[in-house]
């Protein structure tokens, strides 16, 4: 059995968990992300175009590609017991493929993933069928890749 | 979908928050070792939950009282419309294939505009380079549809 650090300090975990997601939340919503109208009218290159979330995603990348590599000289997160970042570097289809029906979703609905939990409070109809329905489409894609996998192992 | 509502050019309030989101996920990565990628925080916390569930459960809670906290706090931020009810559209139907398709996509491809965006860009990923460029290609492509053709 495996011990790691969050299992005798539940409390820090959670408390700074939570203050990130509300640092990112309130990022999501004063930069415009949160706002589908926002987002569609930067998608709306041909309309009535809003650049402003390029600005959001440059203040965003810049911010992370500045400090990875400083965070990255610990020999260990803070209250995990290694860093754990995805390593695969293959372009596959479903990379692709799952990326284009995202895309998709995100110009009808103007919403991503952050912004749909954002919206929760705000309690709006159409945002919470959008909610509702993302976490369906997620199960229903992670159901899928475990069947393969019982296809492939079996 | 929505009727095309002029929004305001706002590019500090939109860097500013930029720059939140990426102080955000260098504080997950700094904390947990993590990218701070919402669907898979999403997963990995409530549908999938993984064994260190907890931070994803607790960032999510952080992620729905950010508005709350913002109204409580100040129910006059200039240009930001925090529970942005008003622009969301009320087409049920397609709201429903927006977020199926939102969630199925982002699981089959690994990541959404956080994971791939914020975090893969800024790790120089060459796996989220290529999501961002193929998700804003079909988002892009979907909104002049709507808008333009249809």
């Amino acid at each position: 059995m495996q011990t790691t650090p969050s299992t005798n300090s539940g409390l820090p975990v959670a408390l700074m968990a939570w203050l990130a997601g509300v640092i990112f939340g309130v990022g999501l919503l004063v930069s415009g992300m949160a706002n589908p109208a926002k987002v569609l009218n930067f998608l709306d290159v041909l309309g009535s175009w809003d650049p402003s979330l390029a600005f959001v995603m440059g203040g965003a990348v810049l911010t992370t590609m500045v400090g990875y590599p400083l965070i990255s000289r610990r020999s260990s997160p803070r209250l995990a017991p290694r860093f754990q970042m995805p390593v695969r570097s293959d372009i596959d289809r479903p990379l692709v493929s799952g990326a284009a029906l995202f895309g998709l979703g995100w110009g009808i609905g103007g919403f991503c993933p952050g912004p749909a939990w954002t919206s929760l409070s705000g309690l709006a109809p159409g945002a919470l069928v959008f909610l509702v329905a993302m976490l369906t489409g997620m199960w229903l894609a992670i159901r899928r890749s475990r069947k393969r996998l019982q296809a492939q192992t079996a | 979908m929505l009727p095309s509502v002029i929004t305001q050019f706002t590019p500090w309030a939109s860097l500013i928050g930029g720059v939140m989101i990426g102080l955000s996920a260098l504080l997950v990565y700094y904390l947990f070792g993590r990218v701070a990628g919402i669907s898979g925080i999403t997963t990995g916390g409530l549908l999938a939950p993984a064994s260190d569930w907890l931070w994803r459960v607790a960032f999510i809670l952080g992620l729905v009282c950010a508005p709350v906290l913002m109204q409580v706090l100040n129910n006059d931020w200039p240009g930001v419309n925090t529970l942005a009810e008003s622009s969301v559209s009320n087409n049920y139907v397609g709201m429903a294939l927006a977020g199926l398709a939102v969630g199925f996509g982002t699981v089959l491809g690994s990541g959404c505009t956080s994971g791939h965006g914020v975090c893969g860009l800024g790790r120089k990923s060459a796996r989220s380079l290529i999501a961002v460029f193929t998700f804003m290609l079909t988002a892009g492509l979907t909104v002049a549809v709507l808008r333009h053709v249809i």
